[in-house]
């Protein structure tokens, strides 16, 4: 018995038990009618938008230093806006606006990966545990509990700081650790869920395989629960990867355009002498990261089978 | 007056230390021999009012000030001064032998070498003919004498409190080593301050006047804070809660004067360079590819806009200010066409090149190495080159794979000058082959000797003229720049005199 | 409950073994290394590599394990590299600081956390819920780092606080336990008090941020749950006044998983402080792992890591213990 364990497990195992329910139908109507849903789901869908499309909307080449010249950091001087550089330059003498915006690139890209690496792994040990049950199950529980049971920052910290070379990789790998025993927990809660379920119990009794009985019909209403989650995780997975990069176990190079990467140089630099260049980043993050848990929050809760306003 | 520090002293034994926190304050508390002008780096009398050497650079006679007294009492004389090259000369252990890195640097060997160390013993004897004449015999001459005097390593320190405190007790302690009580809590000198406490919880190193000094000081008490946060420093400037920081962020200065603090700038003392490895890629091995690196890189451009005001492109491999220098040498200017042609007739067009620099550090000469890397890697790019990054952590073993390994086509370092003698810079980076550099080049090595052992004054400043022209020919490396980093203070400190080599004495200092 | 304790200590010594086998090692496996650390920039590979033996750190890791763990046991996790302090000086003497810290940003976290819950349930759907709902949103989007450099910025000057640092430097303040307000307290000397809560002011709300959003939405969610359950229903058609029934029924139930909460939340401080001390130079545990990690301390590092391993089963265990007798439906199990 663990007490502190146990109520990190309840919102995930809640979540499990809103397997079988479908995404579509009933709940997405409910949905449409929350105005925390559209809000979460715009802000969502246009960073989405800004970050796909992000090379064609840039004005400029964000690595292009054309304005270095203009640049005296020995002077504090970092030119601001000016005609054909809406938002000014930045340390370099890039296009901060070309930056901002291909930036959202680089920090979804870094989001989705790590989330997509946390429900890859997770899936994967949650899915054999609840598909073998017994102490396969038990073992692979155990672990994941003592990963769960960790502050989640203080995880990603940890695990970064044991590489060797700091990298965008590392970060992704070390965030998405952070994932992979919630959606370890969630599939094997999802999977217990419906093995009691009346599809699989006739097919079971039908003589279909446990391969098929998983693949064909468990994880399919798993499906909902984890994008539920991983959208949420998504939003944390940002935050975390901007602290990384604060504390010096981010990737070192500052070519990159990616907000967390600029948020962290410019606040220990900059703040006095062109705040925007840490304002914008920091904006544009929080407001990502709300959209994003918006959207998880009214995910859930069109999901939760205690369904209640 | 409060002082923010940018890091911890490890003790204050100087002895035993290399590192420049821990020099800052033990720059307080002792004296050396000699020492330099204060913001220069020439050389004036401080425990010694005279100095003269014979028998071709072989033998050191100094003349003692007279009548000066350590802060314990006892009197600081020939004998002590003897006794403390003895103790170096003469020191055990391979832990202990290992820490002492300026005397490994300076004196090549120990009385008994242990561990991995090697090398023949600079120092023979010491002999104290009276109490103000302290004689120093040597087995060979050095280029580096008289200046190597002024190195805070070599500060002289009181044999009464060295013996009482075990001074010379250096025992490992898992992967790190415990120094002695001497070290940690009583260290005595004849310096303006007294050591008088250090609170590792507050982080403050507490020093307070030193009557009996040949120099004392204005201020009756100094307190170093140690604040590692470079924002958070400007911070407590800004709020009054210290009085004065080293290293600023040179994007601050500006700022930092309209607040009405003194940015005070140091005269360069040191050089960053483009590391050029012609090991691994053999078309590096073409002086030509090299002119084509040295006349594709903006230096211009990266110094206006990077570095501090005051810091200027590097010519050659020694900062202006020393002995040595010569503006007669093969200048690059920026010229990215030239760079291309050349690259052309060497065949080297679009060639990769692995290019290395340093993580999660400053230097004095890098403020920010990835900047740097930034910003030549993009010049480099626009001359066709294309660029393999390598990005390793300062101690993560950036040093061993360049230095040790020479994995690297490219990299970046720098140096900071110990002392006043150009061997300090070019000698150490190119006097002997060094996988760093990964060449092979005899006649540069014996040039490089031979100035090393030619006799001080004229000819020895000649002599490092025409290496460095040689150097500047034969570009092992292409220099950057010579930054100027800088120390700032509040409006009501008078009398600090900014150091090139972050040598400033607070003795002369008020705070109003 | 006794061999309970005894049977998870005894669970959680195998684990604490294996951490340290896997820390050790990995931290040795790297490149770089103590030696680099300990030498600076004078060092040339050569002494590098001299320094390596002398340390003993060409030896086969097995052996540098075993001396490792035998000076555990003695207590000595070796000298830092940064201060060449003993490093497990370092971390009893930086305990009480981030203690401090977590607690005052917990304590704003609950005071301010939970009335604001209460009223955003209490007067549902009105502005003021709307408001803390929006707050609370934000509170959790926002980078802890870039809050503390913001506040540091704006508010420090403005507001009279000293904006680094956890006590004024010369401040002739006597240390005993290291509990800066504690020690003003027992020595009477007042000054020293104020002082100390000046400095723990502003890094205390940047810390809070986080705890202080989740712990309102918690508290808003847990009395929206109970002002809906059956005995609040059936406390109403007693004939119970309103008042009665939303202080004594709806308060102490709803409380429960906030408390819980609470607990969880101690977890998350502990990883913002690290972030926290680091802004506003705030010399505690998050501080020294900040240091380790950017200068590369392994000795630090992996006393850190062993030492928070061995705090967070007994916290646990604390917690667990606790629980049980807060709530006797849980002894039961």
């Amino acid at each position: 018995m663990n007490t502190l364990l146990n109520k990190k497990k309840e919102p995930i195992d809640k979540l499990a038990a809103a397997s079988g329910r479908s995404l579509g139908g009933e709940a997405l109507r409910r949905m449409l009618r929350s105005p925390v849903a559209i809000t979460g789901g715009a802000i969502t869908g246009l960073f989405l938008l800004l970050a796909i499309f992000a090379p064609l909307l840039a004005p400029k080449d964000p690595l292009d230093r054309t304005l270095q010249d203009q640049v005296q950091l020995g002077r504090g001087i970092i030119p601001g806006s000016m005609p054909g550089y809406p938002l000014g330059v930045d340390d370099f003498g890039r296009d901060f606006l070309s930056r901002l915006i291909v930036g959202a690139q680089q920090t979804l890209l870094v989001g989705v990966l790590a989330t997509v690496i946390g429900v890859l792994i997770g899936v994967l040990i949650g899915g054999i545990a609840g598909a073998f049950g017994g102490w396969v199950d038990t073992v692979l529980m155990r672990l994941v509990d003592v990963m769960l049971s960790f502050p989640s920052l203080l995880l990603a910290i940890s695990i970064a700081a044991l590489f060797a070379n700091p990298s965008q990789w590392t970060v992704i790998l070390a965030v998405s650790m952070v994932g992979v025993p919630i959606f370890a927990r969630l599939l094997r809660g999802s999977m217990l869920v419906q093995r009691d379920a009346d599809h699989v119990l006739a097919a079971t009794s039908l003589g279909v395989k446990r391969g098929a009985i998983v693949f064909r019909h468990m994880l399919p209403n798993s499906l909902g629960p984890v994008i539920v989650q991983a959208t949420l995780t998504l939003a944390t997975s940002i935050l975390e990867a901007a602290a990384l990069s604060f504390l010096g176990l981010g990737d070192p190079d500052p070519s990159r355009a990616e907000w967390g990467l600029m948020l962290g140089k410019a606040s220990r630099q900059f703040l006095d002498i062109r705040p925007e260049l840490a304002y914008y980043p920091a904006i544009a993050i929080i407001i990502v990261a709300l959209g994003f848990t918006l959207l998880g929050e009214s995910l859930r809760e069109a999901l939760d089978p205690k369904n209640r306003r | 007056m409060i002082f923010g520090a940018a890091g911890n002293p490890k003790m204050f034994d100087p002895a035993f230390n290399d590192e420049g926190e821990t020099f800052r304050i033990t720059r307080q508390i002792y004296d050396t021999l000699i020492q330099n002008k204060p913001g220069t780096a020439d050389l004036e009398p401080s425990l010694a009012e005279k100095w003269e050497s014979s028998n071709e650079g072989k033998t050191w006679t100094f003349s003692l000030k007279s009548g000066v007294k350590f802060s314990d009492g006892t009197p600081m004389d020939a004998t002590a001064v003897c006794f403390n090259f003895n103790r170096w000369f003469n020191m055990k252990g391979a832990a202990a032998q290992s820490q002492m890195i300026y005397y490994g640097d300076v004196f090549e060997g120990f009385a008994k070498n242990e561990g991995d160390a090697t090398g023949e013993p600079v120092y023979k004897s010491c002999e104290a003919k009276d109490p103000a004449t302290a004689v120093l015999t040597l087995n060979k001459a050095k280029g580096a004498f008289p200046s190597a005097f002024t190195l805070p390593s070599f500060a002289i320190q009181s044999p009464t409190a060295l013996q009482a405190h075990n001074a010379d007790t250096v025992t490992q302690s898992g992967d790190s080593f415990t120094y002695s009580e001497y070290a940690n809590k009583f260290p005595v000198g004849t310096g303006p301050f007294k050591f008088e406490s250090w609170d590792q919880a507050k982080g403050e190193i507490t020093l307070v006047k030193n009557d009996s000094s040949p120099t004392p000081p204005k201020l009756d008490k100094l307190i170093f804070k140690v604040i590692p946060d470079e924002n958070a420093r400007k911070q407590a400037l800004k709020a009054g809660d210290i009085n004065g920081y080293d290293y600023p962020n040179p994007a601050d200065y500006g700022l930092l004067r309209n607040d009405g603090e003194q940015v005070l700038i140091r005269p360069s003392f040191n050089v960053l360079y483009l590391g050029i490895n012609q090991a691994n890629n053999p078309k590096l091995q073409d002086v030509k590819v090299r002119q084509a690196l040295a006349y594709g890189v903006n230096r211009e451009q990266f110094v206006k806009s990077k570095l501090a005001e005051g810091s200027e492109v590097a010519t050659e491999f020694v900062p202006k200010v020393i002995s040595g220098y010569t503006d007669d040498v093969t200048k690059y200017p920026y010229d990215p066409e030239k760079a291309k042609s050349l690259l052309k007739d060497a065949g080297a067009e679009g060639m990769t090149l692995k290019f290395y620099y340093p993580t999660e550090v400053t230097r004095p000469y890098m403020p920010n190495p990835a900047d740097t890397f930034t910003a030549i890697s993009e010049d480099l790019k626009k001359i066709g080159i294309k660029i393999e990054t390598h990005a390793e952590p300062w101690n993560g073993g950036y040093k061993d794979d360049v230095q040790k390994a020479g994995k690297q086509d490219l990299h970046l370092l720098g140096w900071t000058g110990d002392y006043n003698d150009a061997g300090n810079f070019v000698g150490t980076f190119f006097g002997r082959e060094k996988k760093e550099f990964g060449f092979n080049n005899p006649q540069l090595f014996s040039a490089l000797s031979a100035a090393d052992a030619s006799p001080a004054g004229d000819a020895h400043a000649k002599a490092y003229q025409e290496v460095n022209k040689q150097i500047m020919d034969f570009l092992p490396a292409i220099p950057i720049a010579y930054p100027t980093p800088a120390i700032v203070v509040g409006p009501k400190v008078k009398g600090l005199v900014a150091s090139p080599l972050t040598d400033e004495r607070f003795n002369t200092v008020t705070v109003s | 409950m006794f061999r309970f304790l005894v049977r998870r200590l005894l669970q959680a010594i195998p684990t604490l073994f294996i951490l340290s086998i896997l820390i050790f090692a990995w931290l040795r496996s790297l490149p770089g290394g103590p030696a680099a650390a300990l030498l600076g920039d004078k060092a040339t590979p050569e002494k590098i590599a001299n320094l390596n033996h002398v340390l003993g750190l060409d030896q086969p890791i097995i052996l540098q394990y075993f001396g490792f763990l035998g000076r555990a046991f003695t207590g000595d996790f070796g000298n830092s590299l940064v201060s060449t302090q003993p490093v497990m000086g370092e971390i009893i003497t930086f305990l009480p600081a981030t203690i401090e810290l977590g607690l005052s940003a917990m304590i704003i976290a609950i005071v301010v956390g939970i009335p604001a819950g209460y009223l955003s349930a209490r007067f549902r759907g009105g502005p003021v819920d709307n408001l803390v709902i929006v707050l609370s949103l934000i509170g959790v989007a926002v980078p802890v780092f870039f809050l503390g450099y913001m506040m540091q910025d704006l508010l420090a000057s403005p507001l009279g606080l000293p904006s680094q640092g956890r006590q004024a430097a010369g401040l002739d303040a006597t240390a005993i336990t290291n509990f800066a307000i504690l020690d003003g307290i027992m020595t009477g000397e007042w000054d020293a008090v104020w002082d100390a809560i000046k400095h723990l002011i502003l890094p205390a709300f940047a810390l809070a941020t986080i705890p202080l959003a989740v712990i309102t939405r918690i508290t808003r969610a847990s009395v929206l749950d109970v002002l809906n359950e059956d005995f609040v229903r059936t406390a109403n058609s007693k004939g119970l006044t309103q008042q009665v029934v939303r202080t004594r029924h709806v308060l102490r139930n709803g409380l429960l998983p906030v408390v819980t909460t609470i607990g969880l939340q101690t977890g998350a401080l502990l990883g913002g402080a690290v972030l926290t001390e680091r802004v506003f130079n705030f010399r505690g545990l998050g501080f020294l792992l900040a240091e380790g990690i950017e200068r590369r301390d392994y000795p630090r590092l992996q006393a850190l890591l062993l030492f928070g391993a061995v705090v967070y089963v007994l916290v646990n265990m604390l917690v667990d213990v606790s629980y049980g007798i807060i709530d006797p439906r849980v002894r039961v199990r």
